[in-house]
């Protein structure tokens, strides 16, 4: 149920100017490994102050993009640039960015004062400025007091912490982070999304952060890059990639959707109409599909309600019956099989705390959506 | 039924913390009590050649009269005479020039082995510890052919050019350094391979993500965690070099001894009994402050690891 809390999503911070210039630009990309493409011809734009995620499935490529913005890996070809500059052949320590690595990789051997000072001593900066610095950022981290422990002797959340504070002291131009709530458990990883956040907006800094859990990147990211075998398949800001996604991969990897075949029967400015589908036919949202192309309609489960009454004609609808439900608390799931045994999803928010005349299985239920709620995608 | 269990069990493990104390006690105190016993006696052309000897029949008064025969005699020649102290200066001087010379030899190796591509590493180690299967002395005697007059050593030297005349390497301490830096030199790579080959390769890329030049990090990262496997290695060969007595022997010259040597001189040439064994406790003295140190990593190692 990504879509919910989006409506307050800065789409703004993407860049207050659109015609300002990119803060980094990944140029036709590419990366191989023995036999495998890894980065396949990547090019995208990353404007200052944006927060920017990486989401895709695991082995799609998303560290070895990151990994050729900081450096460790170079591209076979393209280029990588920041603020115009080309990084390709600059190796990772003269580079003003920074990482957070997935295992933290903080240095066993050095308190957490040592390790956040460790990237400062290496700019030569004076003692007091290290020192200084040093202490802004542990306040700001909440990780006074443990100055003088070892990494072994912190909690996985602190170590967490520690590892953000010693990139993030360096001021980097960009902050890398790969995976970096991997570890945490729920309810800290929640918690340090939000502290991400307002990290990012109190420094004013750039983040790119890889992930492979869209619900972390719909919730910290002002913009996504979806990836799938080493290409961008989707770049936008989370409420466009979960409202518009622009191929049927991108729906169905993105949340909950119902995936429905047919085949444009007529289309207007503001309807398409798909005809020939399991559920009838539908009346779709505009799409530059022509008729008589193959398409699909993708249908979030939370735009679709549920009901006994038949719906009116302004809406498109379908009769099924309840095959099963989903408690989920705030929401439950309703698995409706159509009269050709096509199983269509619908949620609806548990409002009421006890439901006067509950739906059950077996029941005969009209499922119905707005002309606009349903996506026609091409591809 | 149960308390019955319960105390074999206690039994069983008090038996098991029990034998290595008990292996201890029976190869290592016990022996040592004894040497300790001699050191205290003096020379005496009997069988075994030492008095005084401890006789049971004469009850209390016997063993009363055993401990007033007993001296510090023997320690004190030590002190006084320049042979054994110069022989101490010399093992000293020597395991502590070599250690410095493996240590710098066998950080690079163990460091260029645990960055090796995995399917190598199984070859190099096997490479490092392949001299084992060979006798030690038969290696030692192939080093003495090598250093030899016209030895393959010379040969080579003389075939690149480096030297015009085939300089002496047998019977120089040279030869003992190459000796003794041959022999341990897996003593003092295995320790360290085995904790860089532990250590986790991004420590290095978050080190160049903070701005850290590769040769810098190898100073900042890469040594202070191999720290505790230098040390391990360091006191492995710095111990068994100070007592070394073959290599010096048939490498080295006939001018100052190693302590090694003088030991085997008191005890089979002399058979001045007490004094090889004055010379081994004071030798032992001498490598305890090390074993006491070596310890001390080890317990700090495994606290780390835990
Ligand atoms: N050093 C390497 N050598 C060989 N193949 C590699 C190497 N690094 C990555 N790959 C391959 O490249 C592809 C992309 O890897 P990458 O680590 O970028 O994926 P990812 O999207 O970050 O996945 P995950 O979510 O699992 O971390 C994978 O098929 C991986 O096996
Ligand atoms: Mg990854």
């Amino acid at each position: 149920m990504n879509g919910q809390h989006q409506s307050d999503n800065p789409v703004t911070t993407r860049s207050g100017d659109p015609a300002a210039s990119p803060l980094v630009r990944f140029d036709a990309v590419s990366k191989r490994f023995a036999g495998v493409t890894a980065v396949d011809g990547v090019s995208l734009d990353i404007y200052p102050g944006e927060f920017f995620a990486l989401l895709g499935p695991s082995g799609c490529g998303k560290t070895t993009l990151l990994r050729t913005l900081a450096g460790f890996e170079t591209p076979d070809s393209g280029r990588v640039l920041l603020n115009g500059e080309d990084l390709t052949r600059v190796p990772p320590h003269r580079r003003p960015v920074n990482m957070m690595f997935q295992s933290y990789a903080l240095f066993p051997h050095l308190t957490v004062a040592g390790n956040v000072a460790f990237g400062l001593k290496q700019d030569g900066l004076p003692q007091e400025e290290i020192a200084a610095r040093i202490a802004e950022m542990l306040a700001l981290l909440r990780l006074e007091g443990l100055e003088a422990r070892k990494p072994h002797q912190l909690s996985g959340g602190q170590r967490q912490r520690v590892a953000l504070a010693r990139a993030l002291v360096k001021h980097p131009r960009v902050l890398l982070l790969d995976e970096p709530l991997a570890a945490l458990d729920k309810k800290l990883r929640g918690e340090t999304q939000f502290e991400l956040m307002r990290l990012k907006e109190r420094l004013g800094l750039t983040f790119v952060i890889v992930t492979h859990d869209q619900e972390e990147a719909m919730t910290v990211a002002s913009r996504i890059g979806v990836m799938n075998h080493g290409r961008l398949v989707q770049v936008a800001t989370p409420s466009e990639i979960y409202e518009q996604p622009n191929s049927r991969w991108v729906a169905d990897f993105i949340g909950d959707v119902n995936l429905i075949d047919g085949r444009v029967a007529e289309k207007t400015t503001v309807v398409t109409t798909v005809a020939t589908t399991p559920a009838g036919t539908i009346r779709a949202a505009a799409s530059d599909a022509k008729p008589g192309d193959s398409v699909a309609v993708a249908l979030r489960p939370e735009k679709i309600r549920i009901g006994r009454e038949v719906p009116p004609a302004s809406l498109n609808a379908v009769e099924g019956e309840v095959a099963a439900i989903g408690y989920l608390g705030d929401f439950s799931i309703y698995k409706v099989r159509l009269a050709d045994g096509f199983v269509m999803e619908a949620a609806a928010a548990n409002v009421a705390r006890v439901i006067e005349r509950p739906v059950s299985i077996g029941d005969r239920v009209w499922l119905s959506w707005a002309t606009d709620a349903g996506v026609v995608l091409t591809q | 039924m149960s308390a019955r269990s319960h105390s074999k069990r206690s039994w069983g493990q008090r038996l098991v913390i029990l034998i290595p104390y008990l292996w201890l006690a029976a190869f290592f105190l016990v022996p040592f009590l004894i040497v300790f016993k001699i050191s205290l006696s003096q020379f005496a052309t009997a069988q075994p050649p030492y008095l005084p000897q401890f006789d049971l029949d004469e009850g209390l008064a016997g063993l009363k009269e055993f401990f007033s025969e007993l001296s510090s005699a023997n320690y004190a020649r030590l002190v006084s005479d320049w042979l054994y102290l110069s022989s101490y200066g010399r093992s000293l001087a020597i395991a502590f020039v070599s250690t410095a010379m493996l240590l710098a030899l066998g950080l690079p190796i163990a460091y260029a082995m645990a960055r090796a591509p995995r399917r190598w590493q199984g070859v190099l180690f096997l490479l490092i510890v392949l001299p084992f299967w060979t006798s030690f002395l038969i290696r030692v005697y192939a080093w003495m052919t090598i250093l030899q007059r016209d030895g393959l050593l010379n040969q080579a030297l003389l075939a690149i050019g480096i030297v015009d005349a085939p300089p002496v390497w047998i019977s120089t301490d040279a030869a003992i350094f190459i000796g003794i830096v041959y022999t341990y030199l897996p003593f003092m790579v295995l320790p360290i391979y085995a904790t860089l080959e532990r250590m986790d390769e991004t420590l290095l890329e978050a080190a160049a993500d903070l701005g850290c030049p590769r040769w810098k990090a190898f100073w900042l990262v890469t040594v202070p965690l191999a720290l505790p496997g230098a040390i391990a290695g360091s006191i492995l060969c710095f111990i068994p070099i100070v007592g070394e007595f073959v290599i010096p022997d048939l490498l080295g010259g006939s001018g100052t001894m190693m302590i090694g040597q003088t030991l085997w001189l008191e005890f089979f040439n002399n058979r001045d009994w007490p004094a090889a064994s004055a010379v081994a406790v004071v030798l032992l003295a001498l490598l305890i402050v090390p074993l006491i140190l070596f310890q001390h990593v080890q317990a700090r190692r495994l606290e780390q690891g835990g």
